[in-house]
């Protein structure tokens, strides 16, 4: 077998940046804790009007006992329910998303929140939005022929203007 | 070396004379196979057109949702599944006989039986599309359903290109067995590597269509498990990617080099691209389900390693490609560390093609590191982004290949030369052009956050009011390229009616600068490199499709659209 001087090295420069990438990565996933939305948790989408967590009436954000932010949101066609969303800028926000019917997704432009919400199972996404300011939430997975219309809005607020608003609905 | 390659070069020119009526019946399987492909795909191009027109916001009046998604269903089944494996198949077959020498295995008329059965089920699958029956995607992700005719449709598409894989394997085993000890010739080993590679891969949907979808859209059972679903569909969709792009490298390897007067630059190493794209392409597929809840993130890590592993034969094979051609580019005079890229005959189809194939592979490899990164693929996931990702790599870099190595084989196939290579040359600039007016655009669009697969985009102007000069430039891109693959079909067209040529055109291969003489086992066979995929499918699929029988899962009732 025949092997090129010039080619060997770059077979190993191909491996280093291969591997260069994948450590960069692992680092960002070990030290930051940033790694893609997962969570193996099962639902029964046909009945969640009938379940405590996304029952109707139990949508929206809540504070957790340890100061973070909790959304309790659902997907159906075609919208996101709560349709209008008020959240604190710079907080520990926790997503919990169920769809009703079928698969759909959902990207906060500009943001690091995406995940695909699967009919059967929970979707949780963990992250902080770090400026204030009005985000388009776009559904990203075709879900039938009003998909284009399916998005809501985000309205990322300063502490002050969310807890005023939040005497406000009291 | 010398009486090698003087006993091969002798080899070849008896089998050519005794051969010359099996030459003739397996061209029309050939030619059957190819032009079932570039007919859909200049059916699936007029949509296409048809899509940009509709999303530029141009033409109101042709903004019809539902036609809408009737057009990105079709456009996208048959770009992705019936183009590329009818042109695969075709390819395959003119390998086959081109390369080996040998009848067929199974004679050509089970190839004939696996084309017609092929054929069928697209014929079902298509008019289910045409419909309007079948308006979920190329993706068919439940619990959207389609006319259960759509799948079966879709399962013969598939079960008469597997008669395909088995006549790769066993001609290659029955040459194997005449030539005991001698290198499979390459383009023939990478073929036969890429009819592992497509079995194994379409072993996931077929699973998926076969014990889920049919028996549900059927009525037999109610619901469907969508987690299971999605993961069975992420088995075969990642490497279906490569099943598309192996016959791209084969020209890369063999006839680019060719074409530029050149050789190969290594025989051995080309191998070892096409063996580590065989093993790695396959089990990493959940780098597509990044964002699904139902998988552990553990998993996803695990298949974010071997993604970027897969990424180091298509960096080999850039090297090989590059120094064939630089190796080409100074036996025609080239000086200096550029000269030899002007010395380069541009003005050769195959060549052309291979340098923009590069350039596409290039940016579309780089814009693909961040949709394959773990923890920054949600930044862009079902964004335009992807859109324009995959049209880069695919629509760009591997049909443009396919393009010329259509106008390479056509004169050996139909003992006719070419129409016109000046129309070849225009075709190939300006699918190239296209493509890029087409999908850079796209990648920014999806920087804005704009959701793929949207018709319109009713979204309010403050988050809009930046996609108009974009979505513009899509719509030119989209105009570029359907002009482009109108000038590729009708040269093909026309080069069945020229004067037939005085000596029949022989189909050639480049051959390697170091000749091979001695080629190890492992680089000539696919025994072991089979074993280990499958070991590696289990260990990274396994528990991934298990869990969904360990936990209680609650199904879906279909939807319609």
């Amino acid at each position: 077998m025949h092997v090129d001087g010039t080619e060997k090295k770059w077979v190993i420069l191909s491996f280093m940046m291969a591997f260069a990438m994948m450590g960069i990565l692992a680092a960002y996933a070990i030290n930051k804790n940033i790694h893609p939305p997962s969570n193996v948790e099962t639902i029964d989408s046909t009945t969640l009007h009938l379940s405590e967590e996304f029952n109707e009436d139990n949508l929206g954000i809540e504070k957790e006992n340890d100061g973070s932010y909790r959304v309790t949101m659902v997907a159906a066609r075609y919208g996101f329910f709560p349709h209008d969303l008020k959240v604190p800028v710079g907080q520990p926000i926790k997503f919990r998303i169920a769809s009703a019917d079928v698969l759909h997704g959902v990207h906060t432009a500009n943001t690091n929140m995406n995940t695909m919400v699967v009919p059967g199972y929970i979707s949780e996404v963990n992250t902080t939005f770090p400026k204030v300011g009005r985000f388009p939430m776009y559904c990203n997975e075709y879900c039938g022929l009003g998909h284009d219309y399916m998005w809501s809005r985000l309205n990322v607020v300063s502490m002050e203007d969310f807890e005023k608003s939040l005497k406000e609905a009291d | 070396m010398h009486a090698q390659v003087e006993a091969s070069t002798l080899n070849m020119s008896t089998s050519e004379s005794s051969k010359s009526t099996y030459t003739e019946s397996v061209s029309g399987l050939c030619l059957a196979n190819l032009w079932i492909a570039f007919i859909t795909f200049a059916l699936a191009a007029f949509m296409g057109l048809y899509q940009v027109a509709e999303r530029s916001g141009l033409f109101p009046k042709i903004e019809f949702i539902e036609l809408y998604y009737r057009s990105v269903s079709s456009h996208g089944v048959i770009m992705g599944f019936v183009l590329t494996t009818f042109f695969i198949m075709g390819f395959g077959y003119w390998i086959s006989h081109t390369t080996l020498k040998i009848p067929l295995w199974g004679g050509k008329s089970l190839g004939w039986l696996g084309f017609l059965i092929s054929l069928g089920g697209t014929a079902a699958a298509a008019v289910m599309l045409f419909m309007g029956e079948a308006s979920v995607m190329y993706t068919f992700y439940p619990p959207l359903k389609a006319n259960p005719i759509f799948y079966f449709g879709a399962t013969f598409l598939v079960v008469g290109s597997w008669v395909w894989c088995l006549q790769m394997v066993m001609t290659m085993n029955a040459w194997k067995k005449l030539n005991v000890g001698a290198a499979v010739p390459l383009a023939m080993y990478a073929m036969t590597a890429n009819a592992i590679l497509w079995f194994i891969t379409s072993l996931g949907v077929a699973s998926e269509v076969l014990f889920q979808l049919i028996p549900w859209s059927m009525g037999w059972i109610d619901k469907i498990d969508v987690g299971l679903a999605r993961t069975l569909f992420s088995w075969t969709l990642h490497a279906i990617v490569y099943f598309w792009l192996i016959p791209a490298y084969i020209a890369f390897y063999t006839l680019v080099p060719k074409a530029a007067n050149g050789k190969l630059f290594s025989d051995e190493f080309s191998r070892i691209s096409i063996l580590m794209l065989l093993v790695f392409s396959v089990p990493i597929g959940m780098h597509h389900l990044y964002v699904d809840p139902f998988q552990d993130a553990g998993w996803k890590f695990v298949h974010m390693i071997g993604t970027f592993m897969v990424a180091i034969p298509t960096l080999i094979t850039g090297f090989t490609v590059i120094a064939s051609m630089e190796v080409a580019g100074r036996l025609r005079g080239g000086k200096g560390l550029f000269g030899w890229i002007t010395a380069l005959n541009w003005s050769n189809p195959m060549v052309l093609s291979g340098g923009l194939s590069l350039l596409m592979l290039t940016v579309g490899g780089w814009g693909g590191m961040v949709n394959a990164s773990y923890s920054m693929d949600v930044a862009v996931h079902n964004t335009q982004w992807i859109t324009g990702h995959f049209h880069l790599i695919f629509a760009g870099t591997t049909v443009i290949m396919y393009m010329s190595t259509a106008y390479y084989m056509w004169p050996s196939m139909t003992g006719r030369p070419l129409f016109s290579t000046k129309l070849a040359l225009l075709q190939l600039w300006t699918w190239f052009i296209g493509m890029l007016v087409l999908t850079l655009p796209w990648h920014i669009l999806g920087l804005l956050g704009q959701p793929r697969r949207i018709g319109v985009a009713p979204y309010s102007e403050e988050f809009t009011a930046a996609w108009g000069p974009y979505e513009f430039l899509m719509f030119v891109g989209g105009v570029i390229l359907f002009f482009s693959a109108v000038i590729f079909v009708v040269n093909l067209l026309f080069s069945h009616f020229t004067a037939k040529a005085a000596i029949m055109p022989v189909m050639e291969y480049a051959e390697p600068m170091h000749p091979v003489l001695n080629i190890p086992k492992l680089l000539n066979g696919f025994g072991f490199w089979t074993a280990v995929i499958v070991v590696y499918m289990i260990a990274s699929y396994g528990y991934p499709i298990l869990q969904f029988f360990l936990m209680e899962t609650n199904g879906t009732f279909p939807w319609s659209i």
